[in-house]
Parts: structure tokens; sequence; C-alpha cells
């Protein structure tokens, strides 16, 4: 029987703890992989806007950072692998960039692979009808001239293709988020594609350990307490041949496994859970078995799978005007009611000087405004203090602009008692409108290609 | 009436402008009441301030957990929503603040120590 194959993860976000790799490998050497998952929904639009000002920034150039930061444990033996979905809108400049890197360290010799194929912006605009949108069932031709970016998630075959033919660092565009763990599975275990449980299994590890530490006691419900959280081990799954796998971290970290923090995040932003639908394989939560086995081990095995649908998932972005969220501290007697009336007086002066919005917000924070009309405790005129949140969106640039520049001003003729204004003006920034979307596999074409 | 917080625990996480929230049982007598009494349409009420759409509720027995997908509670969701919490982060605890007429006795776990057996 073959070892467990262990996984860790490194980074659940783009603008996760920058030095989580390094830490990882320092505390557990003998972890055959990291992963790093830097994209969510929108961030690939966001990639798609920095690359207009600068042709290099289509991809997350964090990771060449964490490279670096693992240089030493290469040069000193260390032969942990990584997988990451760093590359973004472009792999290929990401891997460029990786590789100058490992060169500059002496260490050319270690084998960078991408994996790209995901981009299908070309095939939704030139067919638009065939793309109505998942969420409402509209169709694409409104939007077709403002798309923005369009991915494909793409599976684990690609990664592990990659693997096969000896890569140590493997760079992919959009795919999967648990495909990124799949990989490796599929790669050192030799399963085929019709192994459907067993990549259900490794689905159900890769989607546990995606988001970092909300599977080692981060966003935990009983976060107050979870043992040492101000440095939460960052999570690690120990995956089978046969696809059952044991969640744990790496010793004398902080926080905790436990069957809560690992029932909680099996759940995290999931839908049918007899139903979770992946590139790889579709499978049911249902049939899970999950045990504490020991301190911050837990296993998780029974995992059922089977076949992945006909179609990839798309994620596309397209523009849709512009949006800023300015914000003031209001203290004082009636502060909430102050707040209010100041936030709409804004909004009053913007109209009056010719300023038109197609939204506008206003929040006084420390009244439940997260959730408001849900869960206040106690009536707005106890707090003595607010912070006034005033949010705008328009079609145009212009009147977002002119809303950034005349919020401070509420210091000297808004009520007494204004004040956290030390951040300067409010960043304007663009709306990316999402439309998640499906296309038939034969429209996709995931091509590999190893660097050296 | 107690909140929910103290016979459950919950995390909720978005996808585009729809969110989910699974609430699980602090213990397997707390999971059966929530089964009975937690229904689609009573977290459907709680949130409807929020503009949530017809909410599905999903039984996982295995993981003493239901899992509740709330359409359209996001303003549009993660770029597009002007509001303080566009991704949801918040409705697992909104949730947890339920009233609810469960009996005392089951509190009585969670008030053993720290690290409760879930």
């Amino acid at each position: 029987m073959t070892a467990p194959l262990k996984i860790a993860n490194a980074a659940g976000f783009w603008g996760d703890q920058p030095g989580a790799a390094a830490r990882l490998v320092a505390q557990q050497p003998d972890l055959d992989f990291l992963t790093l998952d830097y994209l969510a929904e929108v961030s690939l639009s966001i990639m798609a806007i920095m690359r207009a000002k600068d042709p290099a920034a289509g991809y997350a150039q964090d990771f060449v950072a964490v490279v670096r930061s693992l240089a030493k444990f290469w040069q000193d033996g260390g032969r942990t692998k990584i997988v990451t979905n760093a590359g973004g809108l472009d792999p290929l400049a990401c891997a460029t960039a990786v590789r100058a890197e490992l060169a500059a360290a002496g260490l050319a010799h270690r084998k960078v692979a991408v994996v790209w194929g995901d981009d299908v912006l070309a095939a939704l605009k030139a067919g638009g009808k065939d793309f109505r949108n998942l969420e409402t069932g509209a169709g694409l031709e409104d939007i077709t001239s403002r798309l923005v970016t369009a991915n494909a998630y793409l599976g684990a075959e690609g990664i592990s293709a990659a693997l096969r033919a000896g890569a140590d660092i493997v760079i992919t565009g959009r795919v999967a988020d648990p495909s990124l763990t799949v990989g490796p599975c599929i790669a050192h275990f030799g399963w085929a594609a019709t192994d459907h449980d067993r990549l259900a299994g490794a689905t159900v590890a890769g989607h546990l350990i995606e988001c970092g530490t909300q599977a080692s006691g981060g966003f935990s419900t009983d976060w107050l307490d979870v043992p040492d959280n101000h440095s939460l081990g960052f999570p690690i799954v120990e995956v089978s041949a046969d696809g059952s796998c044991v969640v744990t971290k790496p010793a004398g970290t902080g926080g905790s496994v436990t069957l809560q923090t690992v029932k909680e995040q099996l759940l995290y932003e999931i839908g049918d859970p007899g139903n979770y639908l992946s590139p790889d394989v579709t499978v049911s939560f249902l049939t899970l078995k999950v045990e504490a086995v020991a301190e911050n081990r837990v296993r998780i095995s029974g995992a059922t799978g089977r076949a992945p649908p006909p179609t990839y998932k798309v994620s596309a972005t397209y523009r849709d005007g512009y949006k800023a969220h300015g914000m003031l501290t209001v203290f004082g007697h009636d502060a909430v009611k102050k707040a209010r009336h100041a936030g709409e007086g804004l909004l009053r002066r913007l109209q009056d000087n010719g300023c038109v919005y197609r939204e506008h917000l206003i929040e006084c924070l420390g009244t439940g405004a997260s959730v408001r009309g849900i869960a206040s405790r106690v009536s707005d005129t106890h707090l003595i203090e607010t912070v006034l949140r005033v949010s705008v969106a328009a079609d145009t640039k212009e009147p977002v602009d002119r809303f950034t520049k005349e919020i401070a001003p509420l210091v000297t003729c808004g009520p007494q008692g204004v004040t956290g204004y030390a951040s300067g003006r409010p960043k304007v920034m663009p709306i990316f409108g999402y439309w998640p979307c499906l296309i038939d596999r034969a429209l996709v074409q995931p091509a590999v290609k190893l660097l050296n | 009436m107690i909140p929910l917080r103290d016979i459950a625990y919950a995390r909720s996480g978005d996808k585009g402008s729809s969110a989910n929230v699974a609430v699980f049982g602090r213990t397997p007598a707390a999971y059966r009441w929530l089964r009975e009494h937690l229904t689609a349409a009573v977290v459907e009420n709680h949130f409807k301030p929020l503009g949530v759409g017809a909410v599905t509720r999903y039984d996982v027995p295995n993981l003493e957990a239901l899992n509740f997908v709330l359409p359209g509670i996001l303003a549009g969701g993660g770029s597009r929503s002007l509001r303080i919490d566009a991704q949801g982060k918040t409705l697992g605890m909104a949730l947890l603040e339920l009233p609810v007429e469960a009996p005392a006795a089951l509190c009585e776990k969670r008030a053993a120590g720290p690290n409760r057996p879930a």
C-alpha cells in the first residue's frame, strides 16, 4: 500500500499571509505538495484591469515572492512541489518570472510547467446566445460588448499531466479550486478518470484546504475558544490511495482541527450537498464519514462520486460602471441620527451639483448594518458612536469621482465630532458584473507545457 | 426563548449573488431539534429584510447539519453590491442570533467547556 500523499494549502485567496509557504515547509519539511489558491470569482477581472496598465501584471505577482521565500528550503534539499492557479490570465508570464527567480537562486534545474486553455472569451464573444446566465437566465447579448474576462474552470487533468512529465512547480490559470489537490493525487496514485469515488475523496480533501486556515480554526463560530489563534497552522490533508484523507496541521502551531472546524468548512460555499459539481467528478457529501482519530487529526472517508457534467462552468465578468465607498466616524449624543442626516445631506449636495447615481447606500456601522433589520440588540439612540459609510454607484466615472472629493468636508460642514478622515479620499473602483455560465467541453482545449 | 447559537454553530459563504448558511447541532439531540423546527420558512422569514428569495434547505444527517441556500441575498454580491458585507461573511452569525423556543436541556453540553464535542 502506497503511503499517503501530504498536501498543504499555503494561500486561500489573493492577499493571504505572505509568509505561510515558507513557514509550512519549515514546520513540516516532508510535505509532498503546497497548493496556493489566488482566484476568487472576480479576481481575474482585477488582473485584467491591472494588465491594461502593465502588461506584466496579468497574474498574481505575490506568488513570485513566495518562490523567493522557498529558495533556501530547496537549496538545502527540500523537495516539496507546488501547484497554484497564480497564473491568472497569463500563466506563461508568471512562469517566466518564476523561472528567473529560480535561476537567480541557482535552482534553474527545478522544472516549471504551465496549464492554460481556460480563456474562453473568444467563444463567448462569438456565440452569445448559448451562454445564458446561470443565476438569472438572461442572455449574454446585452453585455457581450462589455465582457472583460471569461474563463472555464478546468479540472485536474492538465495538472496531473504536468506532474507526470516531471514538473516541480505547476502554474495554471483558472482551474476548479479542489483540482489543485486532485491533480497531484491522480499523478501519484495513477487513478483513472472513472475512479469516481477516489476522485470524489480527493475533491473533498481539496475543498477542505482551499481556503487555508478556515479548516484549522479560522472563521470558526467558536473562534475565541480556538487555542493560539494568533498563529493558526495552515491545513494539511494526507490523502490515501482510496481517496480518504486525514486533515491535520503542523505540530506546534496554533489553531485546532476538530470535528467542528472540519464540518463547518466541509459545507462552506456548498449548494446541494448531494451534488457538488466539479470538472473532475460530481460528489455526494451525504455519504461522508467524519471521525476525530487523534488530537488535531480528523479522518474523512466514504465520499462517493459520479461522472462529471459534460460542460465546464465559466466565470465571466463584464464592465458595469463605477463605485466608491467613503467612511467617517461620528461621535457624540444622537450619533446615529447625525450620521444618517450627514450622509443624506452629502448625497443631496452632490445631486444639487448634477451628480446622478443609479444606486446609493447609507450605513451606520455599529447598529447591525451588516445585516440591516435582522439582529440589532440595542436601539440606535443608545449608541454614542457610529461609523458612517456612504456608497454610490454610477454608469460613468465622473459622479463617483466627485463623491470621493465631497465626503471629507463633512468634518467641517457636518456635526461636531466627525473624525477618522486620516486615510484620505476613497478610491473610485470599477464594478465588474459576474456572469456564470456553462460551456461545452468540446469548445475548450486545455493545454500543458513543461518549460525546461 | 434562547438564541440559536446556544444549541448550534454555523458557517456562511457566497456564490455569486447568493449565499449559503450551514447550521450544525452542537449535540445529536440539538440536531434532531433543528431538523424538526429550523425550517426553510423560518430561515427565509429571518432573512427577509435583506431581500432573500425562496430558501432551499438540505438535510445532511451524516454531519448533523442543515444547509440553507439563500438566493439573491447579497444584492449583487462580490464586486457589485454596495453593502458592507457583500460576500455574506456575517450571515452565519446573523442566523445564530435567531431566538428559538428550544428546551433548555439542549444547551447543557455547551456549558461543559471551551472545546465542545460536536
